[in-house]
């Protein structure tokens, strides 16, 4: 890889890694797994001054439990969460998820903050992370804010994420016993980014026989990852049927502007929205009425 | 000679140091005072220079050298290609663009700089004045009428026509119950061997001596042509090949940066070193196939094969490269398959387009062979409705045919086409196969069955027959501590052959593999030699080092016979000595018989000293392996995925030296076909960009798009060479893209669908299915 020239700093700490974006502001660039910035300093499409490597940071990289929540740290890689025996009970759609990024080498050094803050249209976690309804939290120089999943993702390849700001903790509540996840991924032969992603995560009424809530976040459609209401409405207090799930399935992309490039067309795109939604909400039932989640397809 | 080795699956010797990274390759390479090349590469397929203003890079940090094309003019020849076709158009290809370019990654400037950074940095100072000119990406367009000539003085863009006809055709047309035609298009490849191209070249003022250091299939004649181009004495040039890491044919070839980056060091009299990008090996090394074939054949009722005509548009790109023209020509040799079909033609129009050229890619024009007639073999079968296994049987030349003669004018060596095909039949359990897809069809499940009975042509030569020598080289010398090297021709890049040769070498001197080197790819080192290409090291070369092992024995056997006092024919190499049949007691150990040729003391009358053979050897015939491979594939209607459920492959090569690298060659060659037909194309966009421009977007097989690989082999000996070997590393592409294709149409069958053009990507198979997004079905 020959990059062009840039500055390179590798901070200690993060308050000396906040003033450093603070002070660089929009010609620095945030390195941490370098599974998104490299490729593209590689063809020159990107070429920051400043290169803030955030990976020597100490105390960034864990999955613990917090005030009643489960708090990632925004260095944690991949492979780490796809193997956390926490969130494989607390929270299993993360490790499936993240099991379907890339290959091994990628989910070694890819960490979870690096691929959110970079907001690539294709990345995996913008699915599950919006059917949680997880938090993201941001730290500049002056202290921290929590912004919602819901809000984070603008556009292609942008963020709520401030220029001096960084994304330190992904904050995610516990799954309910009566609830269900997963994640169904069509995948793009070449890179492995998603065609279509779709995270389901739905909680049952009692008896396990209709649909009390249901958040379904999905990838790879459009510029950004978001919610498809339509389909979380069409299920809602809703008994659970294959006729149900079907109907809902077909509002997955309604609203949106699918993207359509040599991979896969918008039409296409808009179809498997469809059927991956339908697989991912059926699997995301049975793993709610199985009392588990059970592992990916 | 006893076969301890040949014939075993030993663990080849290249691999610890390979898998311990610990090998070197170009890039590895470093030497005192280095510099770096880097190469400003044209983004238009198609533009005029105006001009090209090297000033603010030449006045960059670290830059020492920079040179468009206007500065090397006369001093390097154009890109040679070695083939020759009658009245083709010559369409020669400066090393640096002078006032036009043709494809998007053409060479418009050379900077070295001391250091790789310095040198990438300077490319983005150098300012060219392109004026934009319309491309042509699409070869029909680009022989339409009213399209404008890409090259100077040439009134179109065809570049040859070539014809090939045997048989008589006419009545072959007027005999048939029925003509079926269809138009089949191979599309274009990106070879992708794992290590891209890198060349390191260094000048010694005071000798004269120019060393280049390249990743190349061809040592020997990479070391002529940069003579050539250069003006050079070629007894002062010295190529080396280091490690390679794959070539797949694009590295049977020579490229501008080979002779520029030469040039450069000659003129900096400093070492210089340039290593291709990914992305300019996708834009600048060769690429594979793209044919368009239109075809007609004439069957009968019963499902004889009776004619075959078919007309091949082939892509070549803007610009020869070193066999360019030659290999659609290959296609037409081999385009009766194996199968006895009375008359055949060909017309082939070679046409220039605003892209990369194509050349020698695994296969090279054999793949395009037999997918087109084991498309048409499956065409046939669908329209008559017979089973596709029943069409190929009836239309098979029987073992007693052999030496079999084509209507294209070849001579297969020897066959038995119906024992690989019962094999394969017997391995998938073919008729289990077809109940189980009834079955599946009941479900709504589109389950479909691919077969494919190939014959190829291998082991490249005689050289009337070859563009550049059709001939191997090897020499065997027995050092004085009874280490046994062996020099040979052919150029291995991940084929094995210092473990194969080793083997020969341990069994015919009745040694231990680890006492035999296998030496290749130093042009100061090893007697003139060819190269690896068209599954040749082993059928050619190898026979080559048989024969020089054969001369070094019936010397040492001379010598061991008289120390011993025996019959020089009566001489067994074993266990490391040299023993007479007669008595155990007349026996030497093998290296006093090989001291003994040094010391040349106690020779026998009027022998020289030394040890030491070589050998030229040239076959009279190709060799033709052939086998079956059956697919099982499964289409979700949903997605349009499919999904390889099963594979056979049956594969007769001849006899075996190792089988565990034939295994090797049949696995990564299938794997190589899977790429082909599911996944890969190189894709240009109207303006001529390449957009499958990095590996992000030109998407390779991996394990996960597998099944396990059911591998067998029968062994029908060529007579071609003496050990019977017909070599193997091209078979698994040509055989495996038809069984692929064939299971895919197979499973679109109730739809009404016989073929489909590859790569077979799910939205292409979804569209197939659904009409308006509704199932067909």
């Amino acid at each position: 890889m020959i990059p062009a020239a840039f500055e390179y700093h590798a901070p200690k700490t993060l308050e000396e890694a906040l003033r450093l974006v603070q002070r660089h502001g929009d010609e620095a660039k945030v390195l941490a797994g370098g599974h998104s910035l490299l490729p593209l300093m590689k063809l020159r499409l990107a070429a920051p001054r400043y290169v803030i490597d955030i990976g020597h940071l100490r105390g960034m990289s864990y999955i613990r439990e917090d005030s009643g929540q489960i708090a990632i740290g925004a260095l944690t890689t991949h492979a780490e969460i796809e193997d956390s025996a926490l969130l494989a009970s607390t929270c299993p759609l993360l490790p499936e998820t993240a099991a379907q990024i890339g290959d091994v080498q990628v989910r070694n050094r890819g960490t979870i903050g690096g691929s959110l803050a970079h907001a690539d249209p294709g990345a995996d976690y913008p699915a599950a992370i919006l059917a949680l309804d997880a938090e993201m939290i941001a730290a500049n120089t002056s202290g921290t804010r929590t912004i919602p999943a819901r809000d984070f993702f603008v556009d292609m390849l942008t963020t709520q994420l401030q220029p001096g700001e960084i994304l330190t903790q992904i904050r995610i509540a516990p799954r309910r016993p009566e609830s269900g996840t997963a994640y169904e991924k069509l995948h793009q032969p070449a890179s492995g980014f998603a065609i279509v992603g779709v995270a389901a995560n739905v909680l049952l009424g009692k008896g396990g026989k209709s649909i009390e809530r249901a958040a379904i976040g999905i990838t790879g459609l459009a510029a950004k990852a978001f919610r498809a209401e339509a389909v979380e409405r069409a299920l809602t207090g809703k008994t659970i049927s294959d006729k149900l799930i079907e109907e809902a399935s077909r509002n997955a992309a309604q609203g949106v502007e699918p993207l359509s490039d040599l991979h896969a067309s918008g039409e296409y795109r808009r179809e498997m929205a469809r059927v991956f939604t339908r697989r991912a909400i059926s699997r995301a039932i049975e793993a709610a009425q199985g009392g588990a989640s059970r592992g990916g397809a | 000679m006893t076969t301890r080795y040949i014939g075993k699956p030993l663990k080849r010797k290249e691999d610890p140091r390979l898998i311990q990274g610990i090998g070197h390759y170009v890039d590895d390479l470093n030497l005192a005072g280095m510099h770096y090349a880097a190469f400003l590469r044209s983004p238009y397929a198609h533009a005029k220079i105006r001009s090209v203003d090297l000033s603010k890079a030449r006045r960059a940090p670290g830059v020492v050298l920079a040179l468009s094309g206007a500065d090397i003019d006369g001093a390097i020849q154009p890109v040679p290609c070695a083939a020759q076709i009658p009245d083709m158009k010559p369409a020669p290809r400066p090393v640096l663009a002078r006032d036009r370019v043709l494809f998007v990654g053409e060479l418009v400037a050379a900077v070295v700089a001391s250091d790789r950074y310095a040198a990438r940095d300077a490319l983005d100072l150098i300012e060219v004045d392109y004026e934009a000119l319309t491309p042509i990406v699409n070869p029909e367009k680009a022989i339409a009428k009213g399209a404008v000539p890409l090259h100077a003085g040439q009134k179109d863009n065809i570049a040859f026509k070539w014809e090939l006809e045997g048989g008589d055709l006419k009545a072959a047309f007027k005999a048939a119950d029925k003509v079926i035609k269809q138009r089949i298009v191979n599309q274009r490849l990106i070879p992708v061997p794992i290590e891209t191209r890198g060349v390191l070249a260094d000048y010694k003022a005071g000798e004269g001596q120019l060393t280049v250091w390249s990743s190349t299939q061809i040592p020997h004649l990479l070391r002529t042509q940069i003579a050539s181009m250069l003006n050079f004495p070629e007894t002062l040039v010295h190529v080396v090949t280091p490690e390679v890491g794959g070539g797949f044919g694009t590295k049977l070839n020579v490229y501008p940066e080979e002779a520029l980056v030469a040039y450069l060091a000659i003129q900096l009299g400093k070492p210089v070193k340039w290593s291709e990008s990914r992305r300019e090996n996708f834009q600048a090394t060769i690429h594979g196939r793209d044919q368009i074939d239109d075809i007609e054949v004439a069957v009968k009722r019963d499902g004889t094969v009776l004619g075959l005509r078919c007309r091949v548009i082939a892509d070549l790109g803007a610009y020869y490269q070193l066999l360019t023209p030659l290999i659609p020509t290959l296609t037409g040799l081999m385009m009766t398959g194996c199968y006895r079909i009375p008359a055949a033609r060909m017309e082939i129009t070679g046409v220039f387009t605003n892209k990369m050229a194509t050349d020698a890619y695994r296969g090279a024009g054999r793949p395009e062979a037999t997918y087109l007639i084991e498309r048409v073999m499956d065409l046939v079968a669908a329209e008559l409705k017979k089973d596709p296994i029943e069409v190929r049987r009836k239309n098979f030349p029987q073992p007693k045919d052999f030496p079999f003669a084509t209507p294209t004018g070849l001579i297969y060596d020897s066959g038995d086409y119906q024992k690989a095909l019962d094999l394969a039949l017997k391995v998938a359990d073919y008729k289990k196969l077809r109940q189980e897809q009834a079955k599946l069809r009941k479900q709504g499940r589109h389950m479909g069955i691919g077969v494919s009975t190939y014959v190829e042509i291998c082991g490249m030569g005689p050289s009337s027959a070859m563009p550049a020598g059709g001939w191997e080289s090897a020499t065997v010398r027995v050092e004085p501590t009874g280490r046994v090297s062996v020099m040979t021709g052919s150029s291995p890049h991940g084929q094995g052959q210092e473990t194969t040769f080793a083997q020969m070498g341990a069994d015919i001197l009745g040694i231990d593999p680890s006492q035999v080197q296998v030496v290749h790819g130093d042009t100061s080192i090893v007697p003139y030699g060819i190269g690896t290409f068209g599954s040749r090291a082993t059928a050619v070369g190898g026979t080559a080092v048989y024969k020089s092992l054969q001369k070094v024995k019936e010397k040492m056997s001379r010598i061991a016979a008289h120390i011993v006092g025996s019959d020089p024919e009566r001489m067994v190499f074993a266990d490391g000595r040299i023993s007479a049949k007669e008595s155990a007691k007349k026996s030497v150990p093998f290296g006093q018989a090989v001291s003994a040729a040094y010391v040349a003391k106690t020779l026998p009358a009027e022998m020289e000293p030394g040890l030491e053979a070589t050998t030229f050897f040239e076959p009279t015939n190709f060799t033709y392996p052939f086998g079956t491979h059956i697919c099982v594939v499964e289409l979700d209607a949903e997605t349009g995925d499919v999904k390889l459920v099963r594979y056979v492959a049956v594969d007769d090569c001849g006899n075996v030296i190792n089988p565990l690298l034939v295994e090797g060659q049949v696995q990564g060659g299938i794997v190589q076909s899977v790429g082909q037909a599911l996944l890969e194309e190189a894709v240009y966009d109207e303006q001529g960009q390449l957009i499958t421009g990095e590996l992000m977007d030109y998407a390779l097989p991996r394990a996960s798009d597998m099944c396990w690989i059911e591998t067998e082999r029968t062994v029908t000996p060529t007579p071609v060479n003496p050990m019977g070997v017909k070599g193997v590393g091209e078979a698994g592409t040509i055989g495996a893209t038809p069984a692929l294709a064939g299971a895919v149409a197979d499973a679109l069958a109730p739809f009404g669908i016989h073929h489909v053009d590859m790569p077979f990507k799910r939205e292409k198979i979804w569209h197939l299915m659904h009409t308006n997004g509704r199932r067909v079905q």
